[in-house]
């Protein structure tokens, strides 16, 4: 018998019973379906969370000054005064690093005119603003020369803007904090939260020397942020960081380290596997539905073997061969489980569309779960359609033929 | 002197009922020559649908030799057994046995389908068969759009698109009435005698046996003329 035959002979079978066909496949199109909406959703996710690390620098580090023993008194992390600025300046020259910030850190509360805000100053230099791929919502960043005199001038957070200012504008006013008149140069544009969940828009930028000279009256620094070059990049550095202020800090082999070093890259990637765990998860639970669609179709093909025995022992009496019926059940479940799956993918594809439409999730058709997701659909087709089949084309012909 | 058509040699069956055997056929010897119209007779019970399934290729002999058209049957797998059926035989059954909601033009195509024969082709000789048949004006009548007489004759010329060797009537007449019976045995001498086909006819009405040119008898199993 030819596949075209054999094609048709399925074909005009599935469309007699278009209604059991129709509900059988739909088990496959629910399947497949979800599965493309899920893994959509899964995607979309990723992509956001990728989006939301690129905005945190995601191949950042961070170096804090840390503990110190003397005489088994342990100092909290930043309260002690071991990195200098020259140890920014070494990681500076070590590979894969791109730029180094150094900063300082102040609890203080500003002011301006009647309205005071608690909050933080941080002592920067204006790489510190591309370091963290922060642009500027108006005004400007304060300058190298700034840092070298030590300017009274601040870049100021959104929170902060809001609180001392509200709507008005806040570019060209003084502020005062700890006794010292600052005037605004700059508002950042918003940063969110950290993914530790501080508000990192409540802050106010001055330049190092500022903040160290003016305010603090210290000469060393709290933090080095440090841009890499990029993921793999940020690992190696890490190590060679650690290496390196451990040497310049002249630590034996038995001291601890007396400074922290935060890997935003760990995070990322930390977060990355997360998201797709998460897409894993949402497909997985999806298969199941196809699952159950495949054993629709076993068990719909089965009540079909059994409907049709003496037409099967007609076909067997006029000369078809075990192979002949095997194939026109098996291209019946193909058939089904194939154009459930069509309309599957464009269910699918519709229905994540307008979910992203009418929600707050984005969502991503990704090509590769469309082509995985027919293709489970056919093997399921396979897998389920070949019992049915067999059992078909293994009946007796006397048998079948004396089958009411 | 041509090749017999069927020739059977001490052909022996036997089957278990309830867990006890039944010695169905018991050594039965049969020639039937081309263009012969033969009637095989017997009660229930005396094993003319053991012998028909194995003259139908449907089933193989126990024991004993069975060569039909030349071609020797008993060692045949399933394949090739189906490929005999569809080359060698033409069926007729007594309920009809044709395929449902499918068309008498569709049913005749069937044995064609099987036998790789093109879509062009498969029509024409359908066709040609269904005029030679009488139905050439119910082409798509499914069968219950049909009478009886009428449903037999698609299931005769479904049974002939092949060009069968033999044509293997199981109680043709079995679910007609009288007068369409006439008709049927009619066109089955008909065929015999003016396109020389074969015919083997299984029945147990004497009258209708009288309509063939040599009748034979099974009895518990084994062959009289």
């Amino acid at each position: 018998m030819s596949i075209f035959a054999a094609l048709q002979l399925a074909l005009r079978a599935l469309w007699r019973n278009k209604m059991r066909a129709l509900l059988t496949a739909l088990g496959v199109i629910i399947g497949v379906a979800a599965v493309i909406a899920m893994v959509a959703i899964g995607a979309g996710a990723q992509q956001r969370i990728a989006k939301e690390l690129d905005s945190m620098g995601t191949n950042n580090l961070t170096v804090r000054s840390g503990t110190v023993t003397r005489g088994g008194v342990r100092t909290g992390g930043g309260t002690t005064p071991t990195l200098m600025l020259a140890d920014a300046e070494a990681v500076r020259e070590l590979p894969g690093v791109v730029a180094v910030a150094p900063s300082v850190r102040s609890q203080v509360q500003a002011r301006f005119r009647g309205t005071n805000w608690g909050t933080a100053t941080e002592g920067v230099t204006p790489e510190f603003f591309s370091v963290r791929n922060w642009p500027l919502a108006e005004g400007e960043i304060f300058s190298a020369r700034d840092v070298a005199v030590a300017a009274p001038v601040c870049v100021i957070g959104q929170t902060v803007a809001k609180e001392l200012f509200g709507l008005a504008h806040a570019v060209g006013e003084t502020i005062v904090f700890k006794g010292l008149a600052c005037q605004v140069v700059g508002v950042l544009t918003t940063k969110g939260a950290s993914a530790y969940g501080s508000d990192q828009d409540d802050i106010i930028y001055a330049p190092l020397t500022t903040v160290q000279r003016k305010l603090l009256g210290i000469t060393y620094i709290h933090g080095i942020e440090v841009q890499a070059a990029g993921r793999a990049a940020a690992f190696s550095a890490s190590s060679d960081i650690k290496k390196l202020i451990r040497q310049r800090h002249r630590l034996r082999d038995d001291q601890e380290d007396d400074f922290r070093i935060f890997n935003r890259a760990e995070l990322a990637q930390t977060a990355e596997t997360n998201a797709q765990v998460f897409s894993w998860l949402l497909g997985s639970i999806a298969s199941v539905s196809l699952l159950v669609g495949g054993i629709g179709i076993m068990n719909i093909m089965l009540v079909s073997v059994t409907e049709r025995t003496r037409e099967i022992g007609i076909r067997m009496a006029l000369g078809a061969r075990r192979r002949d019926i095997l194939w026109q059940f098996l291209l019946e479940a193909l058939i089904l489980s194939g154009a459930g799956g069509v309309m599957g993918i464009l269910l699918g594809m519709g229905g994540a569309t307008a979910l992203a439409k009418f929600s707050e999730f984005q969502v991503s058709v990704t090509m590769w779960s469309v082509g995985l997701a027919f293709g489970s659909a056919l093997l399921v087709g396979m897998f389920f359609g070949l019992h049915p089949a067999r059992k078909a084309s293994r009946l007796r012909p006397i048998e079948a033929l004396r089958y009411e | 002197m041509a090749e017999p058509i069927i020739r059977m040699l001490g052909v022996n069956k036997y089957y278990a009922l309830d867990g006890v055997q039944v010695h169905a056929l018991r050594g039965i010897d049969l020639n039937v020559m081309p263009g012969e119209f033969v009637a095989i007779m017997g009660p229930s019970g005396s094993g003319k649908s053991t012998l028909m399934n194995i003259i139908g290729c449907l089933d193989v002999p126990d024991s004993g030799g069975y060569w039909l058209n030349g071609d020797d049957v008993t060692h045949m797998d399933f394949d090739e057994l189906a490929g005999l059926r569809n080359r060698s035989l033409g069926f007729v059954f007594q309920g009809f046995n044709l395929l449902a909601r499918t068309s008498a033009l569709e049913n005749v195509e069937v044995p064609l389908i099987y036998a790789g024969v093109g879509r062009a082709l498969r029509r024409e000789r359908a066709l040609e068969l269904l005029k030679r048949v009488g139905l050439g004006e119910r082409l798509s009548h499914t069968p219950n759009q049909l009478s009886g007489g009428q449903q037999q004759r698609v299931a005769l010329a479904r049974a002939l698109v092949n060009r069968p060797a033999l044509l293997l009537a199981d109680e043709p007449t079995g679910n007609l009435d009288s007068a369409t019976s006439v008709e049927i045995l009619n066109l089955l001498t008909e065929l015999n005698q003016k396109d020389g086909v074969t015919v083997l006819m299984i029945t147990h009405e004497p009258d209708i046996a009288a309509r063939a040119q040599r009748k034979l008898v099974l009895r518990d199993g084994k062959l009289e003329s």
